[in-house]
């Protein structure tokens, strides 16, 4: 399954290993910012009914 | 209908919330066929040998922080010109990407040429068009950290984008009108003539789309949690009024 690469193996695997590591570090920021921004919204829209209510 | 209205935060979040799950899913669905059917199933280049699978990365990469620069500098213009605050927000969630895409883009270069040119890095007009415009990505996020203000902010992080778009513009055709350095020309051009191979060509468009699809659908996913923040910061701020 696996192509053989030969001589340029470590060009074409390095290459894709950095891109997808690259990749998940940007995919997982986002949705912990994503996270955060929910969890902040929500504690001041619950604040904001508490202090109305 | 207007397009316009979409500026406002609520639409903009009902309908990117609407589109989310269909980008997301065409993104995953591009990507995995595009990576797949390019590393797996293409042969290698007569002149390359293997090293030719690094295109389905590098060339997707690069083209999307470009576009992705162009995106940053139409909402930088809607921002300076019609003070829409999503805009600004849409910029601002644009960087980050960009920045990831023009790293990938300088780091598989780097891994490419080593093998192909005999070196990993050569002052030749595109590698540096593209090394200055990486450091216009960090400036301009740096820019909108340093700054508390956000109209401020926005402002001239928007200043700075119309200024880092010459760079975008050189990294793009720097290697049309300077008939000198290592990096080769065009890989897509309208011209068939001037294409690469059709057996690299299709997985290639598949990728591309694929990166376009992924800027889109974390550009939406970082807008929108920028709107949420920003929401939260004028309740705390309504609170303290109260």
């Amino acid at each position: 399954m696996m192509p053989d690469l030969g001589k340029y193996a470590f060009a074409v695997l390095a290459s894709y290993g950095a891109t997808f590591a690259l990749l998940a570090a940007l995919v997982g920021v986002t949705v912990w910012h994503r996270a955060k921004s929910i969890r902040a919204l929500a504690e001041s829209e619950a604040r904001m009914e508490k202090s109305d209510g | 209908m207007s397009l316009w209205e979409y500026a406002n935060p609520k639409k903009f979040m009902a309908l990117s919330g609407r589109l989310l799950p269909w980008i997301v899913a065409l993104t995953v669905l591009s990507l995995g066929i595009g990576i797949i059917w390019g590393f797996f199933f293409t042969p290698d280049d007569y002149k390359q040998g293997s090293t030719v699978k690094i295109i389905y990365i590098h060339v997707p990469a690069a083209s999307a922080a470009i576009n992705a620069w162009a995106v940053m500098l139409v909402a930088s213009l809607i921002w300076i010109v019609r003070r829409h605050h999503v805009s600004a927000l849409v910029a601002k969630a644009a960087a980050p990407v960009g920045l990831t895409f023009t790293l990938i883009a300088l780091i598989t270069g780097a891994l490419w040429g080593q093998p192909m040119w005999g070196t990993w890095w050569a002052w030749d007009p595109r590698l540096t068009s593209f090394l200055i415009f990486a450091l216009f990505y960090m400036g301009y996020i740096a820019l909108w950290e340093a700054v508390e203000n956000p109209d401020t902010a926005a402002d001239l992080t928007g200043v700075l984008c119309i200024v880092g778009s010459v760079f975008a513009l050189l990294s793009r055709y720097a290697v049309n009108f300077w008939n000198q350095g290592l990096h080769q020309g065009a890989s897509l051009s309208l011209d068939a003539k001037e294409n690469v191979s059709d057996v690299f060509w299709l997985p290639l468009v598949v990728c591309i789309i694929g990166f376009e699809l992924l800027f889109l659908a974390l550009v939406l996913i970082r807008t929108r949690s920028e709107i949420r923040l920003r929401r939260a910061q004028a309740l705390a701020a309504r609170e303290r009024l109260a």
